[in-house]
């Protein structure tokens, strides 16, 4: 379900993937250059996260840093065996998200846990449960500017 | 990278995102028993060590219209994957880049590009410009369309010491 953005919001949804400064009000930057109030500037953004176009306002935790680690994986399971081997897979936590996908390759999941040795552990028990092959990417480099949406 | 009991209460109290008000950490401070100046001191320090990447929103892409997905994978020359990677990560369609490791035989694709759109149509004419980006560089590509979401979980930190 979509609804109409205005140009406004469509400023604002692409300004708040940028870094908004440490400071004490820091709607400040935007409301100049928006010429509004920093009480206007809170509002329109309250708004997209209370419509659910924004998901949160915050700081962005980096995951990794916190301690965890976190690896893409794949596997090739036939149409017969999908839902049974989607069972056993999602019935581990530390499954995180879980994709279908049109290739060979059509399980595609993340693995959160809280070591890297964890995270071949867990690959290795959901090969043994499911007798498939568990594919491991882990990220090796991240390229990373953003989304825009057209303003 | 050690965090202090205070760093995860902060994280703790921050994670779920801040008040929607013209001083948000007066707010949060107030609620954790510290002064502003002195809560913004600690994320600047936390920023500074990389575990906050960035302070504002993130985009919810089904409710803008964007609901088809496609995970675009490429072969490139590991001699430039980094920095094609580099360009590619900066085209405004793509939410995520990164660099991964070859499956081979059955995956010869070192860089993944998400590529969000209105339809299916949109994705594969975004796969096509990053295509032209990549020019020789690349030796094979697919693109992977999500068919279904099985599992979608948030991620949180445990309320507990480091």
């Amino acid at each position: 379900m979509t609804r109409y953005l205005s140009p406004l919001e469509r400023t604002l949804i692409n300004r708040l993937q940028d870094d908004l400064p440490l400071v004490s009000h820091p709607f400040q930057e935007l409301a100049q250059e928006l010429d509004l109030s920093e009480e206007e500037v809170a509002g329109h953004i309250r708004t997209l996260r209370d419509d659910g176009l924004l998901t949160r306002f915050g700081p962005f935790f980096d995951a990794e840093a916190l301690g965890g680690a976190f690896c893409l994986c794949a596997m090739a399971v036939t149409p017969e065996r999908f839902e049974d081997v989607l069972t056993k897979v999602n019935a581990y936590p530390e499954v995180a998200h879980n994709y279908e996908r049109d290739h060979k390759l059509n399980m595609w999941f993340v693995l959160a846990t809280e070591s890297q040795a964890a995270i071949s552990a867990t690959a290795e028990a959901i090969e043994r449960d499911t007798g498939l092959p568990v594919l491991l990417f882990p990220k090796e480099r991240e390229f990373f500017i953003g989304f825009r949406v057209n303003a | 990278m050690t965090l202090t009991s205070q760093d995860r209460t902060i994280i703790e109290a921050t994670q779920a995102g801040l008040p929607l008000v013209t001083r948000p950490y007066a707010v949060v401070a107030e609620s954790l028993g510290l002064s502003e100046a002195d809560l913004i001191e600690r994320l600047k320090h936390l920023k500074a060590q990389g575990i906050i990447r960035r302070i504002g929103a993130a985009p919810n892409h089904y409710r803008l219209g964007m609901t088809a997905n496609g995970m675009t994978v490429w072969d490139v020359d590991d001699a430039v994957v980094d920095s094609l990677g580099e360009k590619v990560g900066g085209l405004p369609f793509v939410t995520h880049c990164y660099r991964r490791p070859r499956a081979l035989p059955d995956w010869p694709y070192n860089l993944f590009a998400m590529v969000h759109g209105e339809t299916r149509d949109e994705v594969v004419a975004k796969r096509s410009e990053i295509s032209s980006l990549l020019g020789k560089a690349c030796r094979a590509s697919d693109i992977l369309f999500s068919t279904r979401i099985l599992k979608k979980t948030g991620m949180r930190l445990r309320g507990k010491e480091g």
